[in-house]
């Protein structure tokens, strides 16, 4: 389990725009991909330095690879964080403005609180 | 001494800028009165003719990420970058460019310090639009040097509410204890009751009417006693999952003081989120 590392996944993506369409495209292939050559960089460091122990569980690999937003909301994925790419990823499918806002809502909406926790 | 000319408490809505610039048919309907209560808001800092403005908000995972999180930040560089490639996307921010106010970053970070709060600094922070949205709104022609100030509304484990109300106090102390002699506006943004991400988000109003109603309460009557008494960290899940972001109001209250009533409060009913807007001009500032 490493909400951590779920939440850098989607930080990276969502700051990169060749992988925002990449991920949109190919999402098993990205996630994939990032997690052996990605997944350790140590963001704040120079180049070349990463760390040595960081992976996804399967469920975790799954749900990015699924596109799965209320999966990743169960298991305390940051949520702005998630909201924030997929609103890059699919808000462009719909007509009517918030339409996907609110369908994300909708797919929310067995959760009550409390919420899962968030915590890294 | 430097002088506190005006405190101002805002929402920061980033659909503002996009809403307010569009035309014809792009233009929402909400749009004319929401810009009509912006220009009345931003009369209030106009008039208090700040030489300096130093600026609470809250990183949103652009620049400070989890794997080095300060609690509480102060930018100490000559000049800030703003607005990232993401606000531009999903919200049409324009890139800025804000001058920084370095003799008075320092004077806050070496005072802050010894005051009992570890302030992290940064000397190259591009800053997002929890300072970029009251630029915009209250100050657009981003003609005044600036005070950056981050705090952790986002990544727990977060600071307590008494701790930004006392760091909110500690800011009002440095600021005038400054010996220099500039007008200082200070300037924080958070939000009401807000759900980001969850099941409550995007509705006809924010997640939590009543919520904002007594927060509306609190915050216009300087109650932080009774905002303290009901606020935790736990309670402000219930009214939505990004309304941490209150403990930015808090911090506010604490600038403006215990029991010291807002001279300017207006709010405005928006989808997604209630806007809040609240002016004190301490010791006849705005004179």
């Amino acid at each position: 389990m490493s909400k951590y590392l779920v939440n850098k996944f989607l930080y990276t993506v969502d700051r990169d725009p060749h992988l925002v369409e990449r991920y949109r495209e190919d999402p098993r292939g990205t996630v994939e991909w990032w997690e052996t050559e990605r997944a350790g960089r140590i963001l704040n460091c120079h180049s070349g330095e990463a760390s040595t122990w960081l992976g996804f569980d399967d469920a975790e690999r799954d749900a990015l690879a699924g596109h799965d937003y209320p999966a990743l909301f169960e298991m305390g994925a940051h949520p702005f964080l998630t909201l924030t790419l997929f609103i890059a990823l699919f808000e462009r499918d719909y007509d009517e403005p918030l339409g996907f806002q609110q369908e994300y809502a909708r797919r929310l909406s067995h959760f009550t609180l409390p919420h899962p926790d968030i915590a890294t | 001494m430097a002088q506190v000319v005006a405190i101002i408490a805002s929402t920061h809505h980033p659909f503002y800028y996009r809403a307010s610039t569009a035309t014809g048919e792009d233009r929402p309907a909400f749009a004319d009165e929401w810009v009509r209560k912006i220009t009345a808001f931003r009369e209030t800092l106009t008039r208090a003719r700040p030489d300096v403005l130093v600026m609470v908000g809250s990183d949103h995972f652009h620049q400070l990420w989890l794997d080095n999180m300060p609690q509480f930040l102060v930018g100490k560089a000559p000049y800030y970058d703003a607005n990232f490639y993401n606000e531009e996307r999903e919200f049409g921010l324009p890139r800025m460019l804000l001058h920084g106010h370095e003799d008075l970053s320092a004077y806050m970070l070496r005072e802050g310090i010894d005051a009992g709060f570890d302030l992290a600094f940064s000397n190259e922070l591009r800053i997002d639009h929890s300072i970029t949205c009251p630029i915009i709104t209250l100050r657009p022609q981003n003609d005044l040097p600036v005070v950056p100030i981050y705090t952790n509304i986002f990544a727990p484990p977060l600071p307590r509410p008494k701790r930004f109300v006392e760091l909110g106090r500690t800011i009002r102390q440095l600021v005038e204890s400054w010996p220099a002699e500039q007008r200082v506006a200070i300037i924080g943004t958070g939000h009401l009751s807000l759900e980001l991400g969850g099941p409550r988000q995007f509705g006809p109003h924010g997640p939590d009417p009543e919520f904002d109603r007594r927060a509306v309460e609190w915050i216009s009557t300087g109650d932080i006693d009774g905002c303290l008494s009901e606020v935790t960290l736990d309670s402000l899940h219930a009214p939505g999952n990004a309304t941490h972001g209150f403990m930015d109001f808090m911090l506010m209250m604490g600038v403006a003081g215990e029991r010291k009533r807002a001279d300017y409060v207006d709010t405005y009913d928006l989808f997604h989120t209630m806007e809040a807007y609240f002016t004190w001009y301490p010791d006849g500032g705005a004179r």
